[in-house]
């Protein structure tokens, strides 16, 4: 991607303006896993190019902004993404790379500010109020973290400039790609006001159609509702908490460790599966996957939770609070089944199913309740011998049986 | 059909088999509480969800024979604030009226054709005393699961063999075993039931408050009646119906052997397992350290509230830490009965046992026991 400084999206960067107020920064990378592909296919550039696993029936990871201009867009499946733009080139995505540079992205933040708040591999918030000092206005260090991640990685990002997260956030979208906007405090309404409700954080599908009927599309208009209407509308919290957005009001900081709030792993099958054992052996698998993840990071949580969508994309969500908090792939299983049972699909197709721990906490604060006739060493401790097994001998040293033989046929095929 | 009686008579029987009547009835009808005058000069009051049933037999001053059905919640509540003077109370086509004094209420009559009959009492198999009966039902009561998606840990299982009652119950977590005697109807009576928990408890408790003879009704092993247990006691009967007789093969997981005992004086821990449990969440444990001659309590963590408590122990055994889900210690420490509280323990992951008093002393205290698990502590 060349290194343009304006494009037709949003408004033309404005630099220079009072940023005396605006210590929140929003770095979004552009593109980020297409841009760190062209850099070993510097021949693509220019060109549409679509990250993303081509066999089977992967979604978008990532799409450079000429194949975006066709619609493109991430987390759309692979195949529609081809129909829209059959030209556009599609290279497997490739991992390492991926986590390589992100690493490296995020100390450029960490060596101005500890206050970062990475969200994703690409994006992260700076509270640089305190870096005035040392490395000059907000502004400034902005302009000077695109030139260090474009000079030390040769990728863009854009950056949003604010006083507040959110509006961060909203001003990096508008200035992308490879742009930069300052939002100064006293404008921020200025800047809101004619944006549609949808740019809001929290509004979805849903709330966006129930605003819409209310006549609400602009932020603007959400903002000259009263925020007792939006409540009864909307609920208690949600109403409270887009009355404020809309004048700007949004109090969170940068907190600079955010601890996984949530695992969890799904899988698109290659093809809709409607056989309850297929369904069942994937959600062992998921559910392998997911406590392997928490007892790595130390984490136990309470809350399993299974997604699971249909052939036509419609997609329902069920979850359940254990009594106490587990790592245990085998109480996840259990769980996850229970779940998928009670969710009426057995015998509907199936897209994609995925399982997720919520509610976690640190392993170490983890009790257990004991019950009668139990063995003293249980799955728990079956499950940590097989990470240690794993750790040695590789990722699918030790198995379930039930998960051997899907693993049997890819290595015959 | 009509009849009088004294209001302090009537309102008891009335609240007494109201607590039977189902809070949602499956069907209109079983809302109703049946009331009939035989030609004894006997009133029978009768309620039924197809679970469980009650009746209460009354002899009337006066009265004419009839039966009629009208609601049972209603009826519970007229009786209940009605002055103390006579009731009478009479049926006058669709209507029943209740006058007392100078208060007069019409009600509604509901189809008493559609009501479903009582089911019989199983064959009347022995006796035992109410208050003995009500206090061994409440100690084991409280072990029973709540959990109604696994039914066969709400029941509490009763094992007769000739003289002796063993009733027990476990939610997975505690267990509860209580053993006592009562007098079978054949000396060589055998029989097993699993009874729900929750009804059990409410039936013994209410039955009592009569402090006369509890009759125990059920059939032994192979007989007929079987699936249904009935008490009845002063003119009072109920049944219900009994849960799938499968249940954990408890015995073999009562520990015989101990390497560690502590008696403490129940009120005194009891106070400080309260008081350090303020701070600890549901289903989070106690920790107990016992030393020679103490116990520290401790509750709460690092990132939260934290409590700890010391209190005299009077201990024999190797340093021991231990933790428990409070609500099960307090609701065993309520359950024995005793101003002692022995605690016995093997090791830390192992099965605890809580028994009133010093057993050894004292023979009867050692007919309760309740187990529990202990909570695992990472790390």
């Amino acid at each position: 991607m060349s290194r343009k400084q304006i494009t037709g999206i949003g408004p033309a960067p404005r630099t220079g303006v009072d940023d005396s107020g605006c210590p929140i920064l929003h770095v979004d990378m552009d593109a980020f896993y297409a841009s760190v592909e062209l850099l070993d296919r510097p021949e693509l550039r220019g060109r549409p190019v679509i990250v993303g696993s081509p066999a089977g029936r992967g979604v978008v990871l990532s799409a450079t902004y000429e194949a975006r201009a066709h619609g493109v867009h991430s987390a759309m499946p692979m195949s529609r993404a081809r129909r829209l733009c059959p030209q556009a080139t599609v290279i497997p995505p490739s991992h390492g790379k991926y986590s390589e540079v992100s690493k490296g992205v995020m100390e450029i933040f960490y060596a101005i500010t500890p206050l970062v708040e990475p969200i994703a591999s690409d994006e992260a918030f700076l509270d640089v109020g305190g870096a005035r000092r040392r490395l000059g206005p907000p502004a400034a260090i902005a302009a000077m973290i695109r030139e260090q991640v474009l000079d030390r990685y040769g990728i863009t990002c854009s950056v949003g400039v604010a006083a507040s997260k959110f509006v961060a956030k909203l001003a990096s979208k508008q200035c992308k790609p490879d742009g930069l906007l300052v939002v100064p405090a006293d404008e921020v309404v200025t800047f809101l006001h004619p944006l549609p409700v949808s740019a809001l954080w929290g509004v979805g599908e849903r709330t966006e159609q129930a605003l819409v009927r209310l006549g609400i599309r602009t932020v603007g208009d959400l903002a000259r509702v009263p925020s007792s209407t939006l409540q009864r509308e909307l609920g208690q919290a949600a109403g409270g908490h887009l009355a404020a957005l809309a004048w700007g009001r949004d109090e969170r900081p940068v907190t600079a460790h955010v601890p996984d709030k949530s695992i969890g792993n799904e899988e698109t099958f290659a093809a809709d599966v409607d056989d309850p054992e297929v369904i069942k052996r994937e959600l062992l698998r998921l559910s392998e996957r997911v406590a392997a993840r928490m007892r790595k990071g130390g984490h136990v949580g309470r809350t399993v939770s299974v997604k699971l969508r249909r052939a036509d994309f419609t997609t329902i969500s069920r979850s359940r609070t254990l009594r106490e908090p587990t790592d245990v792939a085998q109480v996840i299983y259990a769980t996850a089944c229970e779940l998928f049972a009670a969710a009426g699909l057995e015998r509907v197709r199936l897209r994609l199913v995925g399982v997720r721990m919520e509610s976690l906490r640190p392993a170490g604060e983890a009790v257990r309740q004991l019950s009668l006739g139990e063995r003293e060493t249980g799955w728990r401790e079956a499950e940590q011998a097989m990470d240690k097994a794993i750790r040695r001998f590789g990722p699918d040293a030790v198995l379930p049986a039930s998960l051997v033989r899907g693993k049997l046929d890819e290595i015959e095929t | 059909m009509m009849f009088r009686i004294e209001r302090d008579v009537l309102a008891e029987a009335v609240a007494w088999t109201a607590r039977s009547l189902p809070a949602r009835p499956s069907v209109p009808v079983l809302a109703g509480m049946r009331l009939e005058v035989t030609d004894e000069q006997q009133l029978k009051l009768s309620g039924f969800d197809y679970e469980v049933s009650a009746e209460v037999t009354l002899e009337v001053h006066t009265g004419e024979p009839g039966v009629v059905l009208v609601s049972g919640k209603l009826l519970a509540e007229i009786t209940r604030s009605l002055p103390a003077q006579p009731v009478d109370f009479v049926v006058d086509g669709a209507k029943a009226v209740v006058t007392c004094g100078s208060a007069r209420f019409t009600l509604l009559t509901m189809p008493v054709e559609d009501y479903p009959s009582l089911p019989a009492m199983p064959p009347a198999a022995g006796r035992v005393g109410s208050d003995v009966f009500a206090s061994a039902v409440g100690q084991v009561a409280v072990a029973a699961g709540r959990d109604d998606t696994l039914p066969m840990l709400t029941g509490v299982r009763m094992e007769i063999e000739g003289d002796t009652v063993t009733l027990a119950a476990t939610d997975r977590y505690r267990l509860a075993v209580r053993e006592l005697k009562w007098q079978p109807g054949q000396p060589d009576f055998a029989a097993i039931a699993m009874i729900p928990g929750k009804t059990l408890a409410d039936t013994a408790k209410a039955l009592g408050a009569t402090g006369a003879e509890v009759e125990i009704a059920l059939s032994s092993a192979g007989g007929t009646g079987e699936g249904m247990i009935g008490f009845s006691s002063a003119g009072r009967r109920t049944t219900t119906r009994l849960l799938d007789p499968e249940f954990p093969k408890y015995r073999s997981l009562l520990p015989t052997e101990f390497s560690a005992r502590a008696d403490l004086s129940t009120g005194p821990f009891v106070e400080a397992v309260k008081r350090v449990a303020l701070v600890a969440e549901r289903n989070t444990p106690v920790r107990l350290a016992f030393r020679s001659g103490e116990v520290v309590l401790e509750a709460g963590s690092g990132d939260e509230a934290q409590a700890v408590e010391a209190l005299p122990v009077d201990y024999e055994g190797e340093e021991m830490n231990i933790a428990f889900n409070h609500q099960f210690l307090l609701e065993g420490l309520g359950a024995i009965d005793s101003d002692v509280a022995r605690l016995q323990m093997t090791t830390a992951t192992k099965p605890a046992i809580l028994t009133g008093g010093k057993p050894v002393d004292d023979a009867a205290a050692a007919d309760y026991r309740y187990l529990i698990m202990p909570i695992r502590l990472s790390g």
